[in-house]
């Protein structure tokens, strides 16, 4: 359909205090990014009147930067890791050379989402603002225990970005708000800087991660999102997983999911199921059991519950194969 | 003599254009004054219009709205039982179905506008699929919902299945696949009484509309001109619905007295306008111990949507091509087309030919393994030989070659290699792999006595420049008609294709050639031009201004001089059958095509089993297709049809709720991308064809027969699982096996 | 800064300095093409088959997807700022040679989007080729060709 534009504003601040100030006066209005998922709803007549503010002119939502030491400038750091700026773009967080090394996952996902011309426009901020339960992203943010910097004209809150969905399209965002930074604390860094870490367009599969370490403390990562095909495709399921195993007992790991609730998810459950158990079947049976009892899959025009649970199952049971004896993923 | 014309790949005439991005298709073009049309449709699948409201909000006086009642002429668009309306009045049979056509300088405001029409709609219960239909609870079409059957009976099948040893029972199913090409459908149009109604636009068939809109406004076809603009693919999607497209612009110009543009949006495109039929085939096959075919009894049945459109002809190719390549002494052929409650389906590439086939060719797998052979040795001893006669009652008279086919594609494919180590290495592992062939054929042109009725005409002008016309209504959409018809008329002329023009089809220029489908452009439709094109060559001998062996330069100088001297020079040439050819419309037997492209295809697929997706790792295509004008745009042909069979086989799956395409984007209907295929190897063995232009046969739909039977069979054999209903969604195979309950 | 209303956008444009009129959510699809340059399509309205592709200052986008307002001050390159004078473009040279193009309606989004592969990438994989059109869809040729066409165009540059 072909929308008509009267009943939209979309202004373009000229500074980052600008666009907040603006959101600050009109409570209504919404913070627009890269374009990639609002234009397509503009197009499909669902986009909410109004004003849009535009963050483009906003270098402070920029970059890839370190927080050793002193963190951004302005901005005082909880403690060293990465902060990436919210209007960075997928293909700026494939090509982050320090991502690629300590947050491997990130760089995996963001490869997976749309075409190149999406991954040069659409942002990590507004991806999450999209707040889709399909995202491709937020997954990994999850397991990366990723905080996230909230901005408004009277200043800034950082929350964990575990527990910012609500519920579908149901964000921890207070009108004025925008999401302006996302943390990745160093607790997070799940390999060692010189760890081998597998991406997942080498085998063309949806498939990604890493493993470090002897048959004591392996670490190990693990993405794979399941669309109908390779490329342009909206996750049926889409899994992300972290883990620890020391002597066979699984002493940490953080699991989460996209597209198997109405928003993404944590897998707390599984998680709880898998710390400090041998990883054996009955552990991995277990978890399997507790993963079908937090996740709640639809019907809908891309797939069914019952698929959807079932690839669940089985990207939880080949991540966890995998932790089992680490090595070239099948 | 210059160089050879045929058989060299010579860059696509219209490529330059192309690649720079100065070809104009129809949304390229924007007259003053234009005013933007938009279709305001039935909200539900079938009922009884009992009022149409528009939203006072709206100042209509600044729109142009056009109902049935606006229609000058026939309220039905001209095809074949001409039974469906240009826009609904009493009753609405499918989602989506135009009702109200309005227009307005702003496409915003025109769009705004069609949100606040409402048509009222009592509803009637639908009728949704082809059990539905046959079942006649309700009846949507005729006395029983059937538009058309047909049966093709050779020899005694019910004897031969009662004493057979053996009986393989089957039942195959395909589903609804969207066209997609990626320019959306569109027209343009200006009409009014003085100078009567002109449209361009995006389509196949500028002859169909234009009969179709004489019908409609009840002018004379002399009144009417259509002019094919740049298209940006059809694939038989571009077929018969740019009939209504250009009827409803030209309503809305006729009323308005100003130009109307008509461009579907992505999603209207989808869920209003045609699709693959989805079919459904049933098979009993008998069989000896030894494994030779003695029984082929067929059901095939296809869903037509709400109108017949082309159902009986899309029915016609189906049926004849059920039984496949093979030779057996009893066959029976059942088709028919149902009516159902959803938009028409219609002219895809291939044309009911890859429904059938898909069954047959997934059957023939399932037999072999029944008598013990494996797939490749059941159909050698199985395949069609010159002499045989073939179901329909044709006689083979060409030195068809399967075996020699099928030798060729297992060795290319390392096909046995393969099947071993894949069995010896499958057990336990996540991902399975395997490899599946698929043999067919395709006929080129109309059915049977459809290019008789036809009569097409092709012209070639020499022009006082010394370069060469062709005026043909056959339409560039991509397949390279304007490039092959170059070559065809220079190698006749013995000048160099870049000295031939292809007119752009127009109607008050171009004489009616015949639709461009059926894969009959290059093979029917060149062959006129070969033969006007050696008219021209002729004419200008036999007035003494060229000699028998010549220049370039002394051809570009007998035309000015033979221009000048007589006006014009101009060939023409009209269909003549290839002498022999005979078929019986009223008994349905004869030689049902000139001549077949005949095909072994392999495929290499892995099922991953921790998602039940399959991949297409490779895929191998062998043809037979005569001459090949063209090497680069004949296996560009292949592949981009290997392309659509591979997303139909596994990919594209229309979500259908209460009739309407419930998946209507992009997004969400999913076609392959540049990610998702794999290399695509084309093998051309090259017999030449008596009656086609250098030798040359049809091309075109022959490739979307044979990936999806291949695939699957492929499929089948890495998985052990019977496949039988397409598209095979990763939800389907782990339906099929993990049943639920179990 | 005019909250509505018709925006004048200056920018770059082909290489030369140009204004584009619109509101400022206005796709830069529609901007262009109402200004002359139709050689970027629509195919879909919803960034997903790749044909309204063009460069915003040297990267690929989807100008479907893209609001006029974030034109102001770029460059943008159309397939009509491609190919220089008369020559054209390795890419679209090799097109024509290796029957890249077919209905040709996806051939301008294609040809920006192995543009900008090119731009970054000297010697491409087949795979960097994949990856890098897998958001152009065609539905003609079955990519093989455009793969080739890309590869080759490499190699001559």
């Amino acid at each position: 359909m072909i929308p008509l534009l009267d009943k939209y504003q979309l202004v373009v601040p000229r500074s980052l205090r600008e666009a907040l100030d603006d959101l600050a006066k009109h409570p209504s209005a919404r913070p627009f990014a890269g374009g990639t998922d609002l234009m397509v709803v503009l197009e499909a007549g669902h986009l909410p009147e109004g004003r849009y503010v535009s963050l483009q002119n906003c270098p402070e939502l920029l970059g890839i930067q370190a927080l050793d030491g002193g963190g951004i400038p302005g901005h005082r750091s909880l403690g060293e890791g990465v902060s990436i700026g919210a209007l960075t773009t997928y293909t700026e967080i494939q090509r982050s050379a320090r991502l690629a090394r300590e947050y491997p996952l990130l760089g995996v996902a963001a490869r997976e989402t749309g075409g190149v011309a999406t991954q040069n426009r659409g942002t990590i901020g507004g991806n999450i603002a999209n707040a889709s339960p399909a995202a491709d992203t937020p997954p990994v943010l999850l397991v990366y225990d990723a905080e996230l910097e909230l901005m408004s004209a009277s200043g800034i809150r950082r929350v964990p970005y575990h527990g910012f969905h609500r519920g579908y399209k149901n964000m921890d965002l207070a009108p004025g708000e925008i999401i302006g930074r996302v943390i990745l604390p160093s607790r997070s860094v799940w390999l060692p800087p010189s760890a081998f870490a597998r991406s997942a367009s080498a085998d063309r599969r949806s498939l990604g991660g890493g493993w470090s370490g002897g048959t004591s403390d392996q670490r190990g990562s693990y993405y794979r999102k399941v669309g109908t095909r390779r490329a342009q495709a909206i996750a049926k399921v889409c899994f992300a997983g972290t883990i620890r195993v020391d002597n066979g007992v699984v002493q940490d790991t953080r699991i989460a999911l996209g597209s198997v609730a109405p928003t993404v998810i944590r897998a707390l459950a599984t998680e709880e199921a898998l710390r400090g158990q041998q990883l054996d079947s009955n552990t991995i049976a277990a978890a399997e059991r507790a993963l079908l009892s937090e996740i709640a899959p639809i019907d809908d025009i891309r797939s069914t519950a019952r698929y959807r649970s079932r690839v669940a199952g089985n990207l939880l049971r080949e991540f966890l194969s995998s932790a089992l004896s680490p090595g070239p993923l099948p | 003599m210059e160089t050879p014309q045929i058989g060299r790949s010579v860059r696509r005439k219209e490529g330059r254009a192309k690649v720079t991005g100065q070809a104009l298709y129809v949304d390229d073009a924007a007259p003053a004054g234009i005013l933007h049309g938009v279709t305001v449709r039935s909200p539900i699948a079938r009922g009884r219009i009992t009022g149409i409201t528009f939203d006072p909000a709206i100042p209509w006086d600044e729109y142009v709205v056009v109902t049935a009642a606006d229609i000058p002429g026939t309220n039905r668009v001209k095809l074949i039982a001409d039974d469906q309306p240009y826009l609904a009045t009493d009753v609405v049979n499918h989602p989506e179905e135009p009702v109200v056509l309005i227009a307005h300088a702003d496409r915003a405001r025109a769009d705004e506008a069609r949100r606040r029409v409402t048509i009222e709609i009592d509803p009637l219960p639908p009728v949704l699929s082809i059990d539905d239909a046959l079942a006649g609870r309700e009846i949507i079409w005729g006395t029983d919902n059937v538009f058309k059957r047909y049966a093709v009976v050779k020899g005694d099948v019910d004897k031969a299945l009662a004493e057979a040893p053996i009986v393989v029972e089957g039942e195959y199913e395909t589903g609804a696949q969207e066209q997609l090409y990626i320019e959306p459908n569109g027209m343009l149009a200006v009409a009014d009484r003085e100078h009567g109604i002109t449209v361009w636009g995006s389509m196949q068939c500028p002859y169909y509309i234009h009969n179709a809109l004489a019908e409609l406004f009840a002018l004379p076809t002399e009144r009417i001109r259509v002019v094919q603009m740049e298209t940006g693919g059809g694939f038989g999607g571009k077929e018969e619905y740019p009939s209504v497209i250009a009827g409803h612009a030209a309503l809305l110009a006729w009323k308005a007295k100003r130009p109307v543009k008509m461009i579907y949006g992505r999603s209207e495109d989808m869920a209003a306008t045609t699709k693959r039929h989805p079919a459904r085939t049933k098979h009993r096959t008998a069989v000896s111990r030894d494994g030779r075919l003695l029984a082929m009894d067929i059901d095939f049945t296809i869903d037509g949507g709400a109108y017949c459109t082309l159902s009986p002809v899309v029915l016609s190719r189906g049926t004849i091509h059920a039984a496949g390549p093979y030779s057996c002494p009893n066959v029976r052929v059942q088709g028919r087309a149902v009516a159902t409650n959803v938009p028409p389906h219609g002219a895809f590439r291939g044309f009911g030919a890859p429904q059938s086939i898909f069954a047959l060719e997934r059957h023939m797998d399932r037999v072999a393994a029944a008598v013990g052979l494996t797939p490749e040795q059941f159909r050698r001893r199985n395949f069609i030989q010159p002499g045989d006669t073939l179901a329909v009652g044709q006689t083979i008279s060409e030195p068809v070659n399967m075996p020699a086919l099928l030798d060729r594609a297992l060795s290319v494919s390392d096909y046995h290699a393969k099947r071993e180590r894949f069995a010896r290495e499958n057990g336990g592992r996540a991902i399975k792999k395997g490899i599946g062939l698929a043999a067919f054929m395709h006929g080129a042109g109309f059915t049977g006595s459809g290019e008789v009725h036809l009569q097409s005409i092709v012209g070639v002008e020499g022009t006082a420049g010394g370069w060469v016309r062709v005026l043909a209504a056959s339409t560039e959409i991509g397949q390279g008609t304007n490039t092959i018809f170059s070559q065809i008329a220079a190698e006749a002329l013995g000048i160099d294709c870049a000295d031939v023009e292809v007119v752009q089809p127009d109607t008050s220029v171009v004489p009616n050639s015949g639709p461009t489908v059926a894969s009959r452009t290059c093979m029917v439709v060149g062959k006129l031009v070969e033969s006007a094109a050696l008219g021209v060559k002729h004419a200008l001998i036999d007035a003494g201004y060229l000699p028998a062996v010549y220049t370039r330069s002394e051809f570009q100088s007998a035309c000015t001089r033979y221009v000048a001297a007589f006006g014009s020079l101009r060939g023409t040439s009209q269909y003549q059958p290839p002498p022999g050819l005979r078929w019986d419309d009223d008994k349905y037997v004869g030689d049902a095509y000139g001549t077949y492209g005949w095909a072994v295809y392999v495929a290499e697929v892995s099922v991953d089993m921790t998602t039940w997706e399959t991949r297409v790792d490779d895929f191998v295509a062998v043809q037979e297709v005569g001459k090949v004008i063209n090497p680069t745009l004949a296996a560009g042909q292949i592949e981009g049809g290997v392309a659509q069979g591979i997303g139909w086989a596994l990919y594209e799956d229309v979500v259908w709720r209460e009739g309407r395409m419930a998946n209507a984007q992009m997004t969400n209907y999913i076609m392959p991308t540049s990610m998702d295929l794999p290399p695509i190897s084309v093998y051309f063995e090259e017999v030449p064809y008596r009656y086609g232009p250098a030798g040359a046969k049809g091309i075109g739909e022959l490739p979307m027969d044979g990936p999806a039977p291949a695939i699957f069979n492929a499929v089948a054999n890495a998985t052990g699982i019977d496949v039988r209903r397409l598209p095979l969604t990763p939800e389907r195979l782990m339906s099929l096996m993990e049943p639920a309950g179990a | 800064m005019p909250d509505a209303g018709v925006l004048r956008v200056t920018c770059t444009l082909n290489g030369r300095r140009s204004v584009l009129e619109g509101h400022p959510m206005a796709r830069l699809l529609d901007a262009l093409r109402s200004s002359g340059l139709t050689g970027a399509k629509e195919g879909c309205g919803e960034g997903e088959c790749g044909a309204c592709g063009v460069l915003l200052d040297g990267t690929l986008v989807n100008s479907c997807l893209t609001p006029l307002a974030h034109a102001e001050g770029a460059s943008i390159t159309t397939i009509e700022g491609v190919a220089t004078d008369q020559m054209l473009h390795e890419v679209q040279e090799a097109f024509l040679e290796y029957g890249g193009a077919q209905c040709g309606i996806c051939t301008p989004g294609m040809v920006m989007a192995a543009v900008e592969l090119l731009s970054r990438t000297a010697e491409p994989t087949e795979e960097d080729v994949r990856v890098a059109l897998a958001g152009n869809l065609c539905r003609c040729t079955g990519y093989m060709r455009i793969f080739e066409s890309v590869l080759e165009a490499a190699k001559r540059r």
